[in-house]
């Protein structure tokens, strides 16, 4: 398997002397789920920026499967397929011309662009909207249009920066279905997003960036091993609880209301050990969550520490 | 990039380009003809009968090829201007940033844009013309053609400059009132500079308007006011002069990379 981006040292400093990018060392396997979190202003659309050729390098060095970015800029384009924080597509025009001209820019001949553009506005559900103008779509179908048109071409390299931004539950839910999807099919997926939650069920592996550096890179697995407690809230049987007085003891624990306790759980303790005292109380659990995000959790931790 | 995918992404420039001032015709096709017509009643029928000859044929015929070429200039420049400006402005223009298209291969789609919207002006305008002259003559096609293609093409690139440069809607039309009006009206559009004083006629010479309004109308009437090898020469310079600036311009993404 091969490297899908590799960067060495990118450095960026904008005119007036801010300095988004510090020297940032990162790189993405062929096949490969990838999230790249950090807080606003942290550097992400900035590297997005540098990998697409939006937004000129200061220092350092890029290459996508192989194809450098100073050198073999052409071939480097033709890997990359780009969905954008911010609409940015001409509002006037059609969706499908949208996305024909787009396939055209990369030299995909009209006839096949016409083709390519009905199989990929179906499998988005933007068919039906083909011949509307852009301006006439909802949020959510302008988000899809602009992944539609991101691979018009077939890029190897799909990169979205926060694509389910604004995007409701149900069409997120969607939209993840359909990346796992094209993922599973080869394209290698680069993803930023402020959806915790986004990037723990969809990536496999993630970098986070704070003040221009990668302060952490590693697989999502790995990283969630590192968290010493968890949260839980269970929800007890109304009538079980009823005219008793819960006593969990070794846990720090809350009663929220007259049903449900919040148990933080640390991972040598295990879970075992509350439901015990729970039975033995003649207590019922009628079922159990994770209080925060996980991944959230840490995210914090970690870009705290870096500030 | 090969030859071929150069090719399709030019096209698809070029259609885009089209497709645009063709959707918004009436603000794009519509309006020369309405100011044309009146320019031919104005200056042709009612002042010019009184005028009489000028360059040694009727007035109306003097300023025909004048007026069309003030359509090629002021087309070319607005449709290049307004529509790069307002992909850079909806940021539309990364569409063709982000993809492999070279930066030659973007001018000369704006420039196939600007100049299929100046030709169609200028067919228009001649048809116009028709109703205000007896007979439309052709002195030399090769020089007739020659100068509205490098004519339009010069504007086009004068209108991608401005556009990159220009950071609101307001910026695109200084240089068209401030700077390309004067200018087109002071090129021998509706006189002969040699009926200018002295000085004046010397000074109306460093006027590029001047040998395009003149090679054209040479093309068409065989009178010029300046040798038409100059004017040729002239054209040409500045189109060598407003391409190398244009592509230096969009190549060290001014304005439109950061």
């Amino acid at each position: 398997m091969s490297t899908a981006l590799a960067i060495k040292g990118l450095k960026k400093t904008y005119k007036g002397g801010f300095e988004a990018l510090k020297g940032i060392d990162l790189e993405v396997q062929e096949g490969d789920f990838f999230a790249l979190l950090g807080p606003n202003g942290a550097g992400k659309s900035t590297t997005i920026g540098v990998i697409s050729s939006l937004v000129n390098k200061t220092a350092g060095q890029v290459t996508v499967f192989g194809y450098d970015l100073d050198t073999q800029l052409v071939e480097l384009k033709k890997q990359i397929g780009l969905v954008p924080q911010e609409f940015n597509f001409n509002q006037f025009e059609t969706v499908r011309q949208i996305v024909v001209n787009q396939a055209g820019y990369y030299g995909v001949p009209r006839a096949v662009a016409m083709q390519r553009s009905e199989h990929y506005l179906k499998q988005l559900g933007l068919w039906d909207k083909r011949n509307s103008p852009a301006r006439m779509l909802s949020g959510g179908m302008k988000r899809r249009l602009m992944i539609a048109r991101a691979l018009l071409h077939e890029p190897k390299l799909l990169i979205l920066d926060e694509p389910t931004a604004g995007v409701d539950i149900e069409l997120r839910r969607s939209m993840w279905d359909y990346l796992e999807q094209i993922n599973k099919q080869g394209i290698t997926i680069i993803l930023t997003t402020h959806y915790l939650e986004e990037a723990e069920s969809l990536c496999r592996n993630i970098a986070i960036i704070d003040h221009g550096r990668i302060i952490e890179n590693t697989s999502i697995k790995r990283l969630l091993a590192t968290l010493n407690m968890e949260t839980f809230i269970l929800d007890l049987d109304p009538e079980s609880v009823l005219e008793k007085q819960v006593e969990i003891s070794g846990f720090q624990w809350r009663q929220i209301d007259e049903h449900t306790v919040e148990v933080d759980v640390e991972k040598s303790q295990g879970l075992n050990r509350v439901f015990e005292q729970l039975s033995s109380q003649q207590v019922r659990v009628l079922s159990m969550r994770n209080k925060a995000n996980r991944l959230e959790e840490l995210f914090v931790n970690l870009v705290g520490k870096g500030a | 990039m090969s030859t071929s995918y150069n090719f399709t992404a030019l096209k698809t420039i070029w259609i885009k380009e089209c497709t645009r001032f063709l959707r918004i015709w009436v603000q794009t096709l519509v309006p020369p003809a309405i100011t044309m017509t009146l320019y031919f009643v104005i200056f042709g029928s009612i002042v010019g009968e009184r005028i009489g000859e000028m360059g040694g044929r009727p007035y109306m015929e003097f300023i025909v090829p004048g007026l069309i070429m003030m359509s090629i200039i002021t087309n070319s420049y607005s449709n290049v201007a307004s529509s790069f400006f307002s992909a850079k402005f909806q940021r539309n223009i990364e569409e063709m940033l982000v993809a492999p298209v070279s930066t030659s291969v973007i001018i000369a789609g704006y420039i196939g844009g600007g100049l299929a919207r100046a030709l169609i002006v200028a067919v228009i305008v001649t048809v116009v013309s028709f109703y205000f002259v007896e007979s439309v003559t052709i002195h030399h096609g090769l020089i007739l053609v020659l100068t509205v293609i490098l004519t339009s093409t010069l504007f086009s690139l004068a209108g991608l400059i401005n556009a990159v440069f220009a950071k609101t809607f307001d910026d695109i039309s200084i240089v068209p009132t401030f700077v390309l009006t004067p200018l087109t009206y002071l090129g021998g559009v509706f006189f002969s500079i040699s009926l200018l004083p002295g000085i004046w006629e010397t000074i109306a010479q460093f006027n590029p308007v001047l040998y395009m309004v003149n090679a054209f109308r040479y093309g068409f009437l065989g009178i010029s006011d300046v040798d038409v090898g100059v004017a040729m020469g002239v054209i040409v310079v500045f189109n060598l002069v407003f391409f190398i600036t244009a592509y230096r311009l969009l190549q060290t993404g001014r304005g439109i990379r950061s």
